[in-house]
């Protein structure tokens, strides 16, 4: 069991290599924030992995639930900064 | 080994089983969500990967899980993360799609070149 987790890790991560190419090459600022998006949710989903392989849930959620407000915060912020400046192509 | 326990057993195994099968599904949306935003050809249709198909996948593994759990205040807590992942992950794609739509973009003009329209 402990091995289906540590593939389920990896499969995770190598999703998140993917959205870093969008990232990196996205043409508009807009796909880099999407890409950072998605980014943050797989890292949520693999924390909780990560604690369910280590059997240390408990403390791993909590960490997750601050990485999502974090998120919230940053991608919000960084949204409303573009909108007001209205020339960010 | 008496009847009752025998019915543990096969009870504990059922769970582990249908929170493999959940978790495996998940990793297929998520896949799919992937393949989305390597391929969609702009930030309007890269938004639908980013927010529908990877909240159905983060719904499937976390709620696998939490069934690998069992009944305990864990998987109450993964719920809970579960939850704040679907408050928040809509509110992040429209104000990120609205101000895109603000700044001049416009649906249905591709802006990538390698991508099939």
């Amino acid at each position: 069991m402990k091995i289906f987790f540590l593939v389920i890790m990896i499969a995770i991560t190598l999703l998140m290599a993917v959205y870093l190419y969008r990232v990196v090459r996205g043409p508009t600022v807009f796909d880099r924030v999407l890409g950072l998006n998605g980014m943050s949710t797989k890292a949520i989903i693999l924390m909780v992995v990560i604690g369910t392989y280590y059997g240390r849930v408990d403390m791993f959620v909590d960490i997750s639930t601050g990485y999502a407000l974090l998120n919230l915060v940053g991608s919000l912020a960084i949204a409303k900064y573009l909108e007001k400046k209205r020339e960010a192509l | 080994m008496t009847f009752a326990e025998l019915m543990i057993e096969v009870g504990r195994w059922a769970t582990v089983g249908i929170a493999v099968v959940m978790i495996l599904i998940g990793l297929f949306f998520l896949f799919v969500a992937a393949v989305g935003v390597l391929r969609l050809p702009d930030v309007f249709t890269r938004s639908h990967a980013v927010s529908l198909t990877d909240s159905l996948g983060a719904l499937f593994l976390l709620g696998g899980l939490a069934i690998y759990q069992g009944f305990t205040t864990n998987s109450v807590k993964i719920l809970v993360v579960l939850m704040l992942l679907y408050l928040l992950n809509p509110v992040i794609a429209h104000a990120t799609v609205r101000s895109a739509f603000r700044c001049g973009l416009r649906p249905g003009s591709s802006d990538d070149d390698d991508v099939l329209v």
